[in-house]
């Protein structure tokens, strides 16, 4: 018996099953060719590459899957999907995969979600996104406040970064609306907003 | 010809130059661009990196205003804009996802929208290349360009439906009809680090390096590009992607509606040339001196 490829406590061919309906995807159709990998250019980043997150998705390794690095980093510019030979969108794969993870509290690279959260905070408050709002935001989400100060002064002094949010107008009710009810339903439904 | 017009958010801010010479350009050629009004943030990736519906329903919010102006055909400058407003729409199609996003809108969204498309793409279906040729007042001619499309604007390829999605050819043909030498650029489609570059810097750092060191090696005056957030990776953090790249790059990066409107002889201020953190004022002088060159052979023939 060999340890190292005994993985039968690990696989759960329900995440197999919830990963396909929600992604639309037919991940059993991936044979490992590799392509999406060849042309990822976050792989460098990734703890498992995209396409041992196919297998690892095919095989129902949940835990490895859902706590990966890889689906944090990636950049979503699909070409992987592009690419695949089975016409698979893989990159619509890596999306289900991080927003299941969100709902199971696996936040992995936790400075990326928060720069997303701090991202949607000023669209929310503003109804547009607020660059400077966003970059101040994430820097008191995550702390790391020597974010990007080398740009500061070249953005600020080409106009690169708005001094004050672009209000809609009208005001920004309606986007707030939006996302208290989104927030609502999350809290309802059991999920992370 | 007039088209509703949805700007997205770094046209109001980190991209102002690419609004104004968008506005410009569309000015010079006679297409009108009519602002929807009260539109918000598509919400970008961050929205639909978290959650599908909240990211649809923030796009659905704007093209439903426009659909209620009556509008067929509605033009953004930014392809994640436009990724997103098509996704949205696409999305939407399914009655049980329409209902989802309903729930969390004022009001349910207009049964039908009208077709997104980037202002490229408008402006080409507009004026074919006779027409814009014949429009050029200064000849891009002697300058070589690299056009960089970046990678939503292209893919997922039956969503953007843009030509070939690993070898797209529309900016090359806007710019080549005004006279430049367009360089064959294999990492035009390529991802720059997206919006990686504030929460992991390394990221963008590598992927945009890769992009202007070819570019370098190309031998080009400029890279042209179409989305603020890749021309802000290549031009305001060109410096962090030569760091990562253990060199340092000097390369203008514009937008194509900043180097079409200097063939159109557009005001230079009004293109926003004075936003690009790597100057342009090589590029003008060599235009210049260019066609200083040409009115002397002309006066002598
Ligand atoms: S979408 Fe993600 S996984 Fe696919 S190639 Fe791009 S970065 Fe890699
Ligand atoms: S490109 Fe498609 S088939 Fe090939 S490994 Fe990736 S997902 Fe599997
Ligand atoms: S994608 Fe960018 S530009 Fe487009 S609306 Fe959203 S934040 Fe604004
Ligand atoms: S900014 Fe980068 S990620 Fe966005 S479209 Fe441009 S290339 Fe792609």
């Amino acid at each position: 018996m060999n340890d190292a490829i005994d993985i039968s406590h690990v696989r759960d061919a329900a995440f197999t099953a919830e990963v396909e309906a929600r992604s639309g995807q037919k991940v059993a159709s991936c044979y490992q060719c590799g392509n999406c990998t060849a042309g990822c250019p976050a792989g460098f980043a990734y703890d498992m590459q995209v396409s041992q997150i196919m297998r690892g998705v095919q095989l129902g390794l949940k835990d490895s899957v859902l706590k990966s690095r890889s689906i944090w980093m990636c950049l979503s510019c699909s070409t992987c999907s592009q690419r695949c030979p089975n016409n698979i969108d893989v990159a619509a794969v890596m999306e289900t995969l991080r927003h299941m993870a969100r709902k199971e509290g696996h936040i992995t690279v936790p400075k990326v979600e928060k720069f997303w959260l701090s991202f949607l905070n000023t669209v929310r408050a503003f109804g547009r996104s607020y660059e400077i709002g966003t970059m101040v935001l994430y820097m008191m989400r995550s702390l790391r406040v020597y974010t990007d100060v080398d740009l500061a002064p070249t953005a600020f002094a080409k106009g690169k970064l708005g001094l004050l949010p672009h209000l809609t107008p009208g005001g920004a009710e309606p986007v707030e609306r939006i996302f208290r009810r989104y927030r609502e339903r999350a809290k309802r439904e059991g999920g992370r907003p | 010809m007039n088209f509703a017009y949805y700007p997205g958010c770094s046209a109001k801010g980190s991209s102002s130059d690419y609004e104004s010479s968008t506005q410009a350009v569309c000015r010079a050629l006679d297409i009108t661009l009519e602002e929807i009004p009260g539109w918000n943030c598509c919400g970008s990736t961050p929205a639909h990196a978290v959650d599908t519906e909240l990211s649809a329903a923030l796009c659905v919010r704007n093209l439903d205003i426009a659909a209620r102006q009556g509008a067929d055909l509605l033009l953004t400058p930014c392809p994640s804009c436009l990724s997103n407003l098509r996704a949205a729409a696409r999305r939407m199609e399914k009655p049980a996802f329409r209902q989802r996003v309903n729930e969390l809108l004022d009001a349910p969204a207009a049964e039908t929208f009208p077709e997104v498309t980037s202002v490229m793409q408008g402006i080409a279906r507009q004026i074919d290349r006779e027409t814009l040729a014949a429009r050029v007042q200064t000849s891009l001619k002697g300058l070589r360009l690299a056009a960089y499309y970046g990678c939503l604007m292209s893919r997922p390829s039956e969503l953007m439906r843009f030509e070939d999605p690993e070898n797209p050819l529309l900016m090359e043909g806007l710019l080549s009809a005004c006279g430049a030498e367009m360089v064959d650029f294999p990492l035009k489609t390529a991802c720059c680090g997206a919006s990686f570059g504030i929460p992991e810097r390394a990221m963008t750092a590598r992927n945009s390096g890769r992009i202007l060191e070819l570019a370098r090696r190309l031998g080009v005056d400029a890279v042209v590009t179409a989305c603020p957030l890749c021309q802000m990776n290549l031009d305001l953090r060109q410096k962090q992607a030569g760091r990562a790249c253990e060199t340092s790059f000097h390369l203008p990066v514009l937008y194509f509606t900043q180097m079409l409107g200097l063939a159109l002889g557009l005001k230079r201020n009004e293109l926003g040339l004075n936003k690009l953190a790597v100057s342009a004022n090589g590029l003008l002088e060599k235009m210049d001196n260019l066609r200083r060159a040409d009115a002397v052979e002309g006066g002598r023939s």
